[in-house]
């Protein structure tokens, strides 16, 4: 089985991959607090864009409120632990499921009624502001004021309940993020990975071929809603509040895309190098502007966007696509 | 690669830690003065304020705050603080990020956040590294039901602004002779709008108040035209108006009830905007008359009348406010307890914050003093009153410095 | 309630609705004939405002005398947009210009924090307190002289892309492109100036809004989102039907925060945008793409 998942990966690129692996898994050791705080919100983007990747890179649909599964995934998780003290590896069933209904509730509104491209994305966004706004009068979890889980001063690591350390929280998204990567990596070399491809390419031509094209659609968005619940669920143990103006704004929405587009649609690895270019060009930023003594605020931002600008307009393709150029790594479709 | 940055001082932590330790040898062996210089130099305070973002407004209004208090502290014979700035960007992932960054630095202290929800996420980093953290600004009651060792807040719950709102309000009805006998209750749906919300429910009973609420209406906090909002508070029929706004919301309001030929008996506001200097530009001699219950200065402390002369001098025609007052007072404790610990060790430090009680101090109580979940459960909180561009503490009686007017005048009378 | 309550607060909605209807017809502009997402639209009219704030509290002009300036420097600025920087993306995939857009929108929304600051602006002119009585009726003055600046330059709109050469040949051009390059219209030009059209009603809304809310800096993505429910809603490419949207999500708005929560009357524009979306894709006054 190994040697079939690492069929067709050139020899330099798995040892490139093992080595990123192997720092990965080092990084606790050498790198302080902060760094690895740094790390875990790399890995999280990654994992998020990963998962949203599924609908857009695999199957085409743009989907611009995805928000709303991370936001479902972590009230989910959340609340069940603060009412019932359900533990969060068993809430996650209760996440995945119900971003996995909403994910099919759109899906199935979206696909059966034709509405495809821009207004698929607007809707989308359509209904990730209904939930924000519905959560905002949520009593029950807290509504606009806020859902706190319960912590304390942590003086060994809890797995089970998700109470520890970074160390711990940066291996359990890592893990995270190395399952979702072999996840996609599988699916994209099985059949349904290819008739994805198929309806990303030419949907009228696909169904013309004979494939189920609503049903190939409902799998992408229902399996990339419940992936992002997951990342919803970590969210809420990690950061211990929810406000629903945080979690299901449009602008979570756009941070969660940005990484994946300027990494590479559709790439396994688009996703990582997207999040790793974001998350350093902001730190970057604003090392560079402290050093220059500058505090205008949203001078970071200003420089963010121009540097988006510049990635769109001179690497259409993403940046992985001709990074992998460079490194000579590039496979089938890695 | 992602940098690591080094104390931006210039001084390693390990080169610090030596210092302050032959230093405090020092002070134990050594001369009958215990000179707080010789422990070791200024501490380390990281600051944590939404610079930028929504709330930016009001971070850069309490960063006045931050900057007065060296001279007022070096008056005061207290120790010196090293202020490290630190900007939350009004989101929570980001004050995290910026605590532990902070704590990286070799900051031995934080002082933040303005916001409940972003003070939450620095609360839970800084227990987690045993740093004390002193809330300046944040009303949510759960930061500190927690059970938190390092997490001190010196300002009010949304329970105890509630208390301090009726009592006073009760007051300032005898005083007058007029009360309403009906308010609708008008408040913005976000996290404060919310707490006081429900915190209403639980408080109003115990008072007793001369007036019934008819109707609560929530707003969205990004609203852009409240006139459906006020025209629905006209049509209740309600004497009085009672409020949680924010500030563009307070102007939004008062435009809509001028608008709509609308002038209540009162307007009483349980939160920030009503009496903000932007307020009072805006709308000049429409700004005066509401009354604001808010945690406030005592008029009559000898360090309010010295913050307020200092702000004067630095920012002239900027009123003394809820955000000048507590960020100086949290950078007061701080620097208390780092004079009676002599140490900048974050567990003595912490220990010193919770014994402390500084009577010569600017908000209104007998001083600055922590229960045991942290809280100082003693503040009481003022009723202001818009009065020709200028505040006037019109209740409690013992830090009143003025008379209240009651009703307020009606707008159309208002050259 | 009285039932002036009810006519009062429908009549507001639809004098905002309006405005917000002309902002509307400049995407409607813009993503009909150009087909992009001009994800960027908001922020676009959040300039008009704080140049139409500038001119006021600095220089005492009136902004509902600055709407021509103001559209026409929009138009510039749009064009120049257009032509500088969007051309290349228009046969680019929608994620593309998306990504470009939103990056053109972040510059925008942060260089404006920069140089004005997060707090609210405003323009209070004399009449910005005043009333109108009309029976049981109160109208608010400034909506009132908004509303009519917006017939009257939304008729003007509506004039020229019917009886205009230009504007005729713009129509052909979101008709059928193929069509428009085979006729010999030099498409390029016609988008660029398609966009600075859309632009300049934005300029102009943008002119007359600053005079019934706020601006902040946060304005802008609130206004693009507000934009595209109501092209969708009203339809796509029709004119009529990007005003008819406005007044309709106006009153909408203000009637559901009347009767229900207002904190919640947001949540109406929603649904009334999914329900459009699944059972007349096309809007209410749109046509079927061919």
């Amino acid at each position: 089985m190994m040697a079939r998942l690492l069929d067709g990966v050139p020899r330099r690129g798995l040892g490139l991959l093992a080595g990123l692996l192997a720092v990965l898994l080092a990084a606790p050791w050498v790198a302080n607090d902060y760094v690895l705080t740094i790390l875990i919100i790399v890995l999280y983007s990654t994992y998020t864009g990963q998962a949203w990747n599924v609908l857009m890179g695999f199957a085409g649909q743009l989907s611009l409120g995805h928000a709303i599964y991370v936001g479902l995934g972590g009230y989910a998780a959340a609340a069940l632990y603060v009412h019932f003290g359900v533990a969060p590896w068993l809430g996650l069933a209760a996440a995945v499921a119900i971003a996995a209904a909403c994910g099919a509730v759109i899906g199935f509104l979206a696909f059966r009624f034709g509405v495809g491209g821009v207004y698929f994305a607007i809707l989308t966004i359509a209904f990730a502001e209904f939930a924000r706004i519905g959560f905002d009068h949520f009593r029950w979890v807290g509504a606009s004021s806020g859902f706190f889980l319960p912590v304390a001063n942590y003086t060994r690591n809890d797995l089970w309940n998700l109470r520890g350390d970074p160390t711990m929280f940066y291996y359990v998204m890592l893990a995270l993020t190395v399952a979702a990567f072999t996840l996609c990596h599988v699916l994209l070399k099985s059949r349904v990975g290819y008739y994805w491809l198929a309806i990303r390419e030419d949907e009228v031509a696909a169904r013309s071929l004979g494939i189920d094209t609503f049903r190939y659609k409902m799998y992408a968005i229902v399996l990339s809603g419940g992936m992002t619940a997951v990342a919803g669920a970590f969210f809420a143990f990690y950061y211990n509040n929810l406000f629903p103006e945080q979690v299901f704004h449009i602008s979570r929405s756009i941070e969660l895309i940005l990484g994946p587009i300027i990494g590479g649609i559709g790439t396994l690895f688009g996703p990582l190098v997207g999040a790793l270019l974001l998350t350093g060009l902001s730190e970057a930023m604003q090392e560079l502007l402290t050093a220059l003594g500058l505090d205008a605020p949203g001078a970071k931002q200003v420089f963010y966007g121009l540097c988006l600008l510049v990635v769109v307009m001179a690497l259409p393709g993403g940046v992985w696509p001709w990074l992998a150029g460079k490194l000579g790594v590039t496979g089938p479709r890695s | 690669m992602i940098p690591i940055t080094t104390n931006s001082a210039g001084l390693t932590r390990r080169a610090f830690a030596a210092g302050a330790g032959a230093a405090g040898l020092l002070a134990v062996t050594g001369t009958p003065f215990n000179s707080v210089r010789a422990q070791g130099g200024p501490l380390k305070v990281g600051v944590l304020l939404p610079r930028s973002g929504a709330q930016a407004g009001i971070g850069q209004d309490c960063q006045r705050g931050v900057e007065l208090a060296p001279a007022i502290l070096r008056e005061l014979s207290l120790p010196e603080l090293a202020i490290m700035n630190a900007d939350t960007e009004t989101n929570v992932e980001v004050a995290r990020a910026r605590a532990e960054k902070l704590i990286n630095e070799g900051a031995q202290l934080l002082v933040g956040a303005f916001d409940s929800g972003q003070s939450t996420a620095i609360a839970q980093v800084a227990e987690q590294k045993g740093i004390p953290f002193v809330i300046n600004i944040a009303a949510a009651p759960q930061i500190t039901e927690q059970g938190y060792k390092f997490v001190f807040r010196n300002f009010p719950t949304a329970g105890m602004i509630l208390s301090d709102a009726f009592a006073n309000q009760k007051e300032l009805f005898e005083a007058t002779g007029v009360a309403p006998k009906s308010v609708v209750f008008m408040h913005v749906n976000d996290t404060f709008g919310t707490s006081m919300q429900q915190g209403i429910n639980a408080v109003m009973p115990r008072f007793n108040m001369p007036y019934q609420i008819v109707e609560q209406i929530a707003y969205d906090p990004t609203a852009r035209d409240l006139s459906v909002e006020v025209a629905k508070a006209k049509a209740t029929g309600a004497q009085a108006l009672l409020m949680v706004s924010r500030l563009n919301d307070a102007i939004l309001i008062t435009r809509e009830l001028v608008k709509q030929r609308w002038s209540p008996m009162a307007v009483l506001s349980m939160g920030p905007g009503w009496y903000e200097d932007q307020y009072l530009k805006t709308l000049g001699k429409l700004s005066d008359g509401p009354i604001s219950f808010v945690p406030w200065y005592d008029p009559h402390k000898r360090l309010s009348k010295q913050l307020d002369a200092a702000l004067a001098k630095a920012y002239p025609g900027i009123n003394m406010n809820t955000n000048h007052v507590f960020t100086f007072e949290a950078l007061l404790v701080a620097a208390d307890a780092y004079k009676r610990a002599r140490s900048t060790d974050p567990k003595a430090l912490a220990d010193a914050i919770r014994t402390t009680n500084i009577t010569d101090n600017v908000s209104i109580g007998p001083g600055i003093q922590f229960n045991d979940k942290g809280q100082n459960d003693k503040l009481k909180n003022a009723a202001i009153q818009n009065r020709g561009g200028k505040l006037l503490t019109i209740a409690p009686k013992e830090a009143s410095n003025a008379k209240p007017e009651l009703p307020m005048s009606a707008y159309d009378r208002r050259g | 309630m009285a039932a002036e309550i009810y006519l009062n607060v429908a009549v507001s909605g639809v004098l905002t609705g309006l405005v917000y209807g002309l902002m509307a017809v400049g995407l409607s502009v813009i993503f009909g004939v150009v087909r992009v997402v001009n994800f960027a639209h908001g922020e676009m009219m959040t300039i008009a405002m704080y140049l139409a704030i500038v001119l006021f509290n600095g220089f005492g002009l009136d902004p509902l005398a600055m709407v021509v300036p103001l559209a026409a420097v929009l138009f510039a600025l749009g064009y120049a947009m257009q032509a500088g920087i969007i051309n290349p993306f228009i046969t680019r995939p929608e994620h593309s210009q998306f990504i470009l857009l939103v990056a053109i929108a972040l510059v925008i929304v942060n260089v404006l924090l920069i140089v004005f600051g997060p707090d609210a602006h405003n323009v209070q002119t004399a009449y910005s307190f005043d009333s109108f009585l009309v029976g049981p009726l109160i109208i608010d003055a400034t909506k009132a002289y908004v509303g009519a600046a917006t017939v009257a330059i939304t008729a003007a709109l509506f004039g020229f892309f019917r009886l205009a050469p230009l504007g005729k040949a713009i129509r052909a051009c979101a008709d059928n492109y193929i069509g428009a390059l085979v006729v010999g219209l030099n498409v390029k030009r016609l988008y660029a100036l398609t966009f600075g059209l859309g632009a300049a009603c934005v300029g102009a809304a943008g002119s007359m809004l600053v005079l019934l809310v706020d601006v902040t800096p946060a304005l802008g993505p609130a206004l693009t989102l507000l934009a595209f429910i109501i092209v969708i809603t009203g339809g796509l490419g029709s004119m009529p039907g990007a005003v008819l949207g406005g007044v309709l999500i106006g009153v909408t708005e203000a009637m559901a925060g009347l009767f229900f929560t207002p904190s919640a009357k947001s949540m109406f524009s929603f649904a009334l945008l999914v329900l459009v979306l699944l059972f007349r894709p096309q809007g209410i006054l749109g046509t079927r793409p061919s």
